[in-house]
């Protein structure tokens, strides 16, 4: 008898009881049943450690090798080429004017690209076929291929905007865009066709059942889509290196036509100085990169559950 | 845009003498009464999704104030048609509708009716009680919000939760999300956000499939009430439930070509629900309606 043929099974069985485990009316479960659910859950637990203790292996050396630093100065502390003076607020204030924009830009158009693919393309639409093979193509595309695009289009001509943060933030919004696109098709799919229905049976127009019902329910599925396009955002550096951040900015980036460096560029240019001190302020301002990230994550998850109760 | 799609027609009767037929009462010449106001006329109606028949040549009337009856077995058509009526078979791709078929003598499907403007008139209920993830007061003040009625919204939404018996149970929790409702309260909501928009005739499709028969006892109830100011037509597989709450009943059943390589819905009998359940002129019907097949 080969294992899983029902025979085995019942011979399992039969065994275990002759063996008298198991209470008088129910057998025990078949032995073999029993290590393959116990691997299986060894396993999951496994992988979850995994990573779970990379990325706290991470935290902790950074945390331990940045502690020196780890103080408001840190945030208030412009740039400096003395690393005691040396902090993030440039840095900081330059994220945040181009996340800032990033997001202006992807919410009504990655949202809109979606709502016109989900609800109105339909989905033999030839047009809608392209845009979406482009839209899953751009997503694969490596961050740098979009600063050398930004370089081109944006920064020079036909845009001419110059190395300033509204480049970067039109670079970064496009590098984003597909995910958002994709992230919230699903989450306009995911609301259920019932739903659709019910509304347009009641005489609400097309426009007003996706105004009033889809989009609503959808929110906290594009709100998850959108935060993690922002933290990926946040995070990316390749793109802003043709872009013309400067790594070393001695003000602070005031609106869209300002030039600019960003986080992520500040670390790298820390971390490729030869002083220990500035080792010690890189890995601080790590800390404070993923600090920032988490929060951005908290704010995800708290949004999505006071739409989800408010039901 | 036509009249009766854009305006109500003024004084709707309400008060006119109804035709009561239970089982049994065998009051067929009740039927021939004169004034009774047809709300669908349907001839040769035929609906084909993606060019294959579903539905073949009904030709029925449907009364004003009465609960007609659409009755057979699973994938005769009975969905099928009765989303003809507020024109729902707009929102599948590939479905097409011929025949003729008119609401109060106007063309459903002529070329300047607004299918948005349809269902403001006919509006539906589903199988599946379908609440919006939202509470309930705003699940019944949508419907009124959309279309701009006036007036005052809250009591609108008691007056629409009265109409479909819930309110009691609901009155102190209209903030909560109505899927805290169980399935027979979710299909009575359904069923208040249906008539909040005041419609002429309330269509339903299996309303009562998903229920326990306490609650489907209910939803009977109510539509036997609803009736006096609303055109009803259900679909039911429940042959019961179609002798006890509609006036007239259609028997639908597949029928299959000569060659037996295509079937389509069609419509055996159509009379009065006595007639249907205790005297039908049609074998397959009683057959039916006996248990003998289906
Ligand atoms: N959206 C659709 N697309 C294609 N065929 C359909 C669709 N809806 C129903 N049909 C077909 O039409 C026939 C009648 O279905 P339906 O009206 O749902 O029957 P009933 O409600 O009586 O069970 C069935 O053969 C079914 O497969
Ligand atoms: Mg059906």
């Amino acid at each position: 008898m080969r294992p899983g043929d029902p025979r085995t099974a019942r011979a399992e069985v039969a065994l275990a009881s002759a063996r008298g485990v198991g209470t008088e009316i129910f057998s025990s479960q078949p032995r073999a049943d029993v290590i393959r659910a116990a691997a299986f859950s060894v396993a999951l637990y496994a992988a979850l450690a995994l990573a779970v203790l990379g990325l706290a292996v991470l935290v902790l050396d950074n945390l331990i090798e940045g502690a020196p630093r780890l103080n408001p100065a840190l945030l208030t502390n412009g740039t400096s080429s003395l690393p005691a003076n040396a902090g993030l607020r440039s840095a900081l204030i330059g994220t945040l004017w181009i996340i800032g924009f990033v997001i202006v830009l992807i919410v009504p158009l990655g949202v809109g690209a979606a709502v016109f693919l989900e609800e109105y393309a339909g989905s033999r639409s030839r047009v809608a076929r392209l845009i979406e093979l482009n839209v899953q193509n751009l997503a694969a595309v490596p961050s740098i291929i979009y600063g050398l695009l930004g370089l081109a289009f944006i920064a020079r001509a036909p845009l001419n905007l110059g190395f300033v943060v509204l480049t970067a933030s039109l670079t970064l919004a496009l590098l984003v865009l597909p995910v958002v696109i994709l992230v919230a098709r699903e989450a306009l799919r995911a609301v259920p066709g019932s739903v659709r229905e019910g509304s347009l049976a009641l005489g609400a127009t097309k426009w007003q059942t996706i105004r009033h019902q889809v989009l609503p329910a959808a929110v906290p599925g594009i709100a998850t889509g959108v935060i993690l396009a922002i933290s990926r955002a946040i995070g990316e550096t390749a793109p802003l290196v043709p872009l013309g951040a400067a790594t070393f900015v001695t003000f602070d980036p005031n609106g869209p036509f300002s030039r600019y460096t960003a986080l992520p560029l500040q670390i790298f240019d820390w971390v490729k100085q030869p002083q220990a001190e500035f080792q010690t302020l890189a890995a601080a301002a790590i800390i404070v990169m993923l600090g920032l990230l988490l929060a951005m994550n908290s704010v995800a998850i708290w949004l999505r559950n006071r739409y989800e109760r408010s039901w | 845009m036509y009249a009766t799609m854009s305006e109500r027609p003024a004084g709707k009767a309400m008060t006119r003498p109804r035709v009561s037929v239970r089982p049994g009462s065998r009051g067929v010449a009740e039927s021939t009464k004169p004034d009774l106001r047809r709300v669908f006329e349907l001839q040769g109606v035929g609906v084909t999704y993606s060019g294959v028949a579903a539905v073949r040549e009904v030709s029925m009337d449907i009364y004003e104030n009465e609960v007609t009856a659409l009755i057979g077995p699973s994938g005769c058509g009975k969905s099928t048609l009765i989303r003809c009526l507020n024109r729902m078979n707009d929102l599948v791709a590939d479905c097409e509708v011929v025949g003729k078929l008119h609401y109060q003598g106007e063309d459903l499907y002529g070329p300047n009716v607004d299918p948005v403007q349809v269902r403001k008139l006919i509006g539906m209920v589903f199988q599946k009680p379908n609440p919006f993830p939202k509470s309930i007061r705003d699940n019944v003040a949508f419907g009124p919000k959309m279309i701009g009625q006036e007036g005052d919204l809250d009591e609108v939404v008691e007056r629409a939760l009265r109409g479909a018996a819930l309110w009691d149970e609901v009155k102190d929790r209209l903030d909560k999300s109505a899927f805290g409702l169980s399935g027979g309260q979710q299909q009575r909501l359904c069923i208040a956000r249906c008539i909040a928009v005041e419609p002429e005739v309330i269509l339903m499709d299996e309303p009562c499939s998903a229920l326990d028969p306490i609650s489907t006892g209910r939803i009977e109830d109510l539509m036997l009430e609803l009736k006096e100011h609303y055109s009803i037509v259900i679909v039911t597989h429940n042959m019961q439930q179609a002798a006890r709450v509609s006036d007239r009943t259609a028997f639908l059943m597949v029928e299959q070509s000569p060659d037996e390589r295509a079937s389509w819905g069609r419509v055996v009998e159509y009379d009065l629900t006595g007639k249907i359940f205790t005297n039908p002129a049609d074998q397959r019907t009683e057959d039916y309606v006996s248990g003998k097949v289906g």
